[in-house]
């Protein structure tokens, strides 16, 4: 399945983008599309905090799988206000 | 009115947007863009934000605060781009029949806000530029 990520703040100075298009295995879920992304970024290999996913701009767990979802984000902790 | 947008925040029409003669309290909240942070000048901010998602967890959250509080109406805006020392990031604007509600929703609205909704600020200090992350203060 084909799926757009998104990075944002330093996850995407790490990436270089601020989002992009990749291609998973069916059934594949948030935890195993970070790792496949870690592979493609070796900067993102370095995160120490683990990020917040949204699936379809809705909070997700790791365990949550990306069938039929169209839009995955990486969000590093919050700091708006 | 809940919206993310680059241009100044204009907090009496904010203000004047959530009241009503059934209201007899407005109470609100503006960030400012301080000039110092953990001992450091800080030369101006940058704030980055996932809007459309940014702009449906402050809708959440303003459902949140009427179902709690039993508030009026709730105006959440926040800034993107470049911000300088002085300028609102965000405003916050809660009309209720009384005060203690309004207040009170006031607060849950800017605490949740910080925690959940998908902004970043990166602080420009002398010599470069670091993206602020968590904290939530």
């Amino acid at each position: 399945m084909t799926l757009r990520v998104l990075y944002f703040a330093s996850l995407k100075d790490r990436t270089g983008a601020s989002e992009e298009t990749i291609d998973i295995r069916d059934g594949a879920d948030v935890a195993a599309l970070w790792a496949a992304l870690q592979e493609r970024h070796p900067r993102l290999r370095d995160v120490t905090v683990r990020p917040l996913a949204a699936c379809d701009m809705a909070y997700a767990p790791w365990e949550r799988t990306l069938d039929g979802v169209r839009e995955v984000a990486f969000l590093p902790p919050a700091s708006g206000g | 009115m809940i919206r993310i947008q680059p241009g100044p925040i204009d907090v009496a029409a904010l203000l004047a947007a959530v009241g009503s003669d059934a209201d007899g309290a407005v109470a609100s909240f503006v960030g400012i863009v301080r000039n110092e942070n953990a001992g450091h000048r800080v030369l101006f901010l940058e704030y980055e934000a996932y809007a459309g998602m940014a702009e449906r967890e402050m809708e959440a959250i303003a459902t949140e605060a009427r179902d709690r509080f039993g508030v009026s109406r709730v105006a959440v805006v926040h800034r993107v781009g470049r911000l300088e020392v002085g300028e609102a990031s965000v405003a916050i604007a809660v009309a209720a029949p009384h005060r203690a509600a309004a207040l009170e929703a006031c607060r849950f609205v800017i605490d949740t806000l910080k925690r959940t909704v998908p902004i970043w600020k990166r602080e420009h200090v002398e010599g470069g530029a670091v993206w602020i992350e968590g904290g939530g203060r």
